[in-house]
């Protein structure tokens, strides 16, 4: 059992930084949910907060590693056009290969119906996963900033969960998109 | 949400602000480069800031010093203010909702040239 350098590099981007991604989000947002005063000791709140502050942090470096592994390295690879501008190279192919890139084998048709993986899927996932750092760096700097305000000021902490769970839905999508690409066209 | 309880905090709020806003303006350019790739060839071909990614370069690239930048100059412009918070966060949800739609195949895919 061994992984291509493109593999390891998937595995990297999607399973690894995602499901750290997936941890941080899930630690962050119990401990955002459940930081009221009413709930904790003073004590608590000090310890909760140091939790959330690590949790937030290492979400946001997980989406930046996320977007910046799956733009810089892992998309070379889905986009080379190897399969010649009327894509013949992808004929009879029921994955791509060495002359049928993931992007030319779904542009193809060339195994059903998979140009919209790529029109709309990929379209999608490629953009709108940017978005995610960008708000999970958000969500990070309010909760250092308004600190052990948290655990009073309801707003802020609502605040902070929007911002937060936002942050989660664009890669959600993204991470969903890139799932099913990776199944119906796998980099190899 | 009661904005005005986000006022409660014995700190200014023009970072809260700043960071915020800056969310928002990252978000829509990214939405905007996105939507203007697809209208123009020559915008197309100037986001190529690297062969082997495409235009997604300076998309992401631009959007990011968009980000960085906006909040880096409003922080410093507001860091000892109290600024009103519900304009910036409308504004904030405006500009992160354009930046989504933006960034939607099926709207951008409709500005592609004939």
């Amino acid at each position: 059992m061994e992984f291509t350098s493109r593999e390891t590099w998937t595995l990297i981007h999607g399973l690894v930084l995602g499901t750290f991604f997936l941890v941080a989000f899930a630690g962050g947002l119990a401990g955002l949910w459940s930081l009221r005063r009413e709930y904790v000791t003073d004590a608590g709140i000090v310890e909760r907060l140091r939790r959330l502050k690590i949790g937030t942090t290492a979400m946001a470096l997980a989406a930046w590693a996320t977007v910046i592994t799956g733009t810089w390295i892992v998309y070379p690879w889905y986009r080379e056009g190897l399969a010649g501008d009327d894509l013949s190279g992808c004929e009879g192919l029921s994955v791509p290969g060495d002359e049928c890139s993931p992007r030319d084998f779904l542009l193809s048709n060339a195994s059903g119906t998979t140009e919209d993986w790529h029109k709309f899927g990929m379209e999608w996932k490629e953009h709108i996963a940017w978005l995610s750092p960008m708000l999970a760096t958000l969500a990070a700097f309010l909760v250092f900033y308004y600190g052990a305000s948290l655990a009073d000021n309801r707003t802020a902490r609502r605040l902070v969960l929007v911002v937060f769970t936002a942050a989660f839905v664009a890669a959600a999508i993204a991470g969903l998109f890139g799932a099913l690409i990776t199944k119906t066209a796998p980099i190899t | 949400m009661d904005v005005t309880e986000l006022h409660e905090i014995d700190r200014p709020t023009g970072p809260v602000a700043a960071a915020i806003l800056a969310t928002g303006i990252g978000a829509f350019t990214l939405g905007l480069l996105t939507t203007l790739s697809e209208a123009s060839e020559n915008v197309h071909d100037f986001l190529e800031f690297s062969d082997d990614v495409g235009p997604l370069a300076g998309k992401t690239i631009l959007a990011v010093v968009a980000y960085f930048a906006s909040w880096a100059i409003l922080h410093v412009l507001w860091r000892r203010d109290n600024r009103a918070l519900r304009p910036i966060l409308v504004v904030a949800v405006v500009l992160v909702l354009l930046g989504v739609v933006g960034t939607l195949p099926t709207f951008f895919q409709a500005f592609a040239p004939e």
